[in-house]
């Protein structure tokens, strides 16, 4: 008797499990102070000093490089079922999980280039 | 699922159409749908973080190009409604997590409120030290 065809689904699914969770933790605080305190000034815009000190720290690359992608995969597995289930297209199942891990794929790609090279 | 009286008879399962609008219908469906939606706004959290980072190593003049952008009406306006979702994404991942994820302790399974409590204490830790972090330090 043949078994279940081997499923990297698990593995996706975890991605999305820990994506969830370390965005959900580092998210909000920081959209909070670079996309609405500081531009609105409710908070002073930090030195630029101190925001390269922070951001060449090599703690500071790696939690930042594991939280875009991590995030990217929660997100491109979440928004792949938003699609197929909520606007009811599993037809297209193939061409949305090629677009939504695809553009997860390139954005890790990019994230890695931009923390590791870029800073 | 087919069964032999199924084959005899010659029936195909009848499925009802579903509205591609179903998410409309209930505010729990709505809910549903923009917790799922949320997603969208981490993935541009991502890029957001990603230029904001990119400006840094550029130089300070980009950094302050950055931060003039980010002032811009429109990019704020983004960013609050980012701002509520990932809100949102943060609080039903934070309730879900307990039931999603079996601790036993000697044996026992801890009750989804014992692991609640921490996880939202630890939220507020976190958020606590990258405020420190970033504007205080």
């Amino acid at each position: 008797m043949k078994g279940p065809k081997p499923s990297v689904e698990p593995f996706v699914w975890l991605g999305f499990s820990a994506g969830g969770m370390v965005s959900a933790l580092l998210v909000p605080v920081l959209l909070f102070l670079f996309g609405v305190a500081i531009p609105l000034g409710w908070l002073e815009s930090p030195e630029y000093d101190h925001v390269l000190a922070v951001a060449r720290h090599p703690l500071t690359r790696l939690v930042l490089l594991g939280l875009c992608v991590l995030s990217l995969i929660h997100f491109a597995h979440r928004f792949r079922f938003t699609l197929i289930d909520g606007l009811q297209l599993r037809r297209y199942d193939g061409v949305i999980a090629l677009g939504t891990y695809g553009l997860a794929a390139v954005g890790s790609v990019l994230a890695g280039w931009v923390l590791l090279f870029m800073v | 699922m087919s069964t032999g009286q199924e084959d005899f008879l010659a029936v195909r399962l009848y499925r009802q159409p579903v509205s591609r609008l179903w998410w409309l219908r209930r505010p729990t469906y709505l809910l549903f749908i923009l917790r799922e939606l949320s997603s969208v706004f981490v993935a541009w959290f991502v890029a957001y973080l990603l230029v904001l980072v990119y400006a840094i190593g550029d130089g300070e003049s980009s950094y302050q190009r950055f931060l003039d952008r980010s002032a811009n009406p429109v990019v704020i306006a983004v960013n609050a409604v980012a701002f509520g979702f990932v809100v949102l994404h943060a609080i039903t991942f934070f309730q879900a997590a307990p039931t999603t994820t079996v601790v036993r302790l000697r044996g026992k399974r801890l009750p989804s409120a014992a692991l609640a409590a921490p996880i939202f204490a630890a939220w507020a830790i976190v958020s606590a030290f990258l405020i420190w972090l970033v504007v205080l330090a």
